[in-house]
């Protein structure tokens, strides 16, 4: 097998630790309020493909217990960049999967395949980073549910039309199923699987 | 510190947390796999996820689980308050916060409106929480049906199944025996329509603040390694027969300090003559309704003046 090269000259200049700090309550802030969006700004030096605000949610949630799944159309870049900055295990199987990563929400996988959980232990689920081309709030499909004061639009481009009835059918099964992250290049939306979709 | 630079030598330390220790107390691998729990917690309100928990440098049951989570949750813009049983000033209180003011140089505070995030030890504070706080408990016993059943495998069951009618009976048996639900604190609520959870052992009175709260609630069990949480506006409602509607606690006294008659109060002995007072739990809220000018009956006493935080503080 080849070995894959790894840029390490953009190393990051900040401390690790409050970045990772900054990140994760940015993903928390969006977690707890579906339809809030946060800028986790640009940080540079990733492969191509994949956007600055993905590759710090992997920073700050991805490491080696956490095994990573990545959507086949990425490069071995991808693969090989995210493996030595987050040192987790980037495995073939969806199922598996505790993050799966998905370059181009045009382009979804089966999203079923992804481990909901177990009944009783409903938090062994997969989380789903996809990466989409922008985010606007006020208009679009509307949200409801825990996190949401009444409800809240919700407009994403570069997403495929039919995400939003798989979310549907994954409010169906809780407390079973996936919590999804979308990701523009520096903007971040959360959707836990409690989000009500109207569409 | 000549110490630091010694231990630690070419380390530019934007804080001025310990040398040797990484910020925040935790190591990133640790807060890592915190953080993902905490997130799965809010994805499912009232579900309690097991955690990895740690050896905090405190015995267990004085708040490991809080202070997990406050660790993986401060950075440099936060403000931080801790409180133990709504007191800022007492021992537990004032420990987490100098250990958290240490490892991560965060900015503390004793007034609700200026924290960021709130550690709590059995209290949420009087005055109304915001959008940006985030509520931290320390919980003792996150299961709310290990009262009624022991096993842990049975409990992931009936959770699993929402088999949840054996808490009915334990109110039920409350009133056949008490003629009331005479349960006070640690009361049972039921998050989101599904799951029930135990809302750490507040009184019954702050119940209620938890139910479409613009804050978001995080509750964490060091000795039993469990994270659950409530997310802003989140229905939590406790649970209750038509007969006997759930009812908060209310006094025929005011607050001897400040006057306050909608605040949860402790009462106080003073003296070997029976003589007591009640008092606000909360610290804050009292203190702050004194700087506005409301005074209780009691507030000109010498001998209470201690309880006003106007004799010197050990802390």
């Amino acid at each position: 097998m080849l070995e894959h090269r790894v840029d390490t000259t953009e190393q990051r200049a900040t401390d690790p630790a409050l970045d990772n700090q900054r990140i994760f309550r940015a993903i928390l802030l969006t977690m707890s309020r579906p339809g809030t969006v946060t800028t986790l700004g640009n940080l540079p030096g990733h492969p191509g493909g994949l956007h600055p605000a993905s590759a710090a949610v992997c920073m700050a949630l991805v490491d080696m217990d956490s095994p990573l799944w990545i959507s086949p159309d990425a490069s071995e870049d991808v693969a090989t960049h995210l493996k030595f900055y987050c040192g987790c295990p980037v495995i073939r199987k969806q199922e598996e999967c505790s993050f799966g990563l998905v370059l181009n929400g045009l382009d979804l996988p089966d999203l079923e395949r992804f481990n909901p959980g177990e009944a009783e232990y409903p938090d062994r689920s997969a989380t789903l980073i996809i990466q989409v081309a922008s985010i606007e709030v006020g208009h679009g499909v509307r949200l409801g549910g825990p996190g949401i004061n009444g409800q809240t639009l919700l407009n994403i481009t570069g997403l495929q039309a039919d995400f939003w009835e798989s979310m549907q059918q994954n409010r169906q099964r809780f407390p079973l199923g996936y919590d999804v992250i979308l990701t523009t290049e520096t903007e971040i939306v959360s959707l836990p699987r409690s989000v009500q979709v109207e569409i | 510190m000549t110490y630091q630079e010694d231990l630690m030598p070419g380390k530019s330390d934007a804080t001025d947390n310990d040398a040797g220790y990484n910020y925040g107390y935790l190591n990133e691998q640790t807060k890592r796999m915190i953080r993902r729990a905490i997130l799965k917690a809010v994805a499912i309100p009232g579900y309690q996820v097991p955690f990895a928990g740690r050896e905090m440098p405190m015995p267990y049951g004085w708040g490991t689980g809080g202070i997990q989570l406050s660790a993986c949750l401060l950075g440099p813009n936060d403000v931080f308050k801790v409180i133990d049983q709504g007191a800022d000033d007492t021992t537990n209180a004032v420990s987490i916060r100098k250990f958290f003011a240490r490892v991560t140089g965060v900015e503390t505070t004793e007034k609700t409106g200026e924290a960021t995030v709130i550690q709590t030890r059995h209290r949420i504070p009087e005055a109304p929480l915001q959008e940006d706080q985030i509520m931290v408990y320390q919980v003792p016993i996150p299961e709310p049906l290990r009262w009624v059943e022991p096993r842990e495998s049975e409990t992931r069951k009936m959770h699993a199944l929402e088999e949840y009618g054996v808490m009915h009976v334990q109110l039920y048996e409350d009133i056949a025996r008490h003629g009331r639900i005479a349960t006070n604190f640690m009361y049972p609520v039921k998050v989101d329509g599904r799951y029930i959870m135990c809302p750490s052992p507040i009184p019954k009175f702050d119940n209620p603040k938890l139910d479409m709260s613009p804050a978001l609630h995080l509750f964490g069990a060091g000795r039993e390694k469990r994270i659950y949480a409530v997310p802003p506006y989140t229905d939590v409602k406790s649970l209750d027969f038509e007969d006997h509607p759930f009812q908060v606690e209310s006094w025929d006294a005011c607050c001897g300090l400040c006057g306050a008659r909608d605040s949860y109060l402790d009462e106080v002995i003073l003296n070997d003559e029976g003589e007591r007072m009640f008092v606000c739990s909360d610290t804050d809220y009292c203190s702050s309704r004194r700087a506005q000018g409301n005074f209780g009956p009691m507030a000109g006493r010498e001998d209470v003046a201690e309880l006003m935080g106007e004799s010197p503080q050990t802390a």
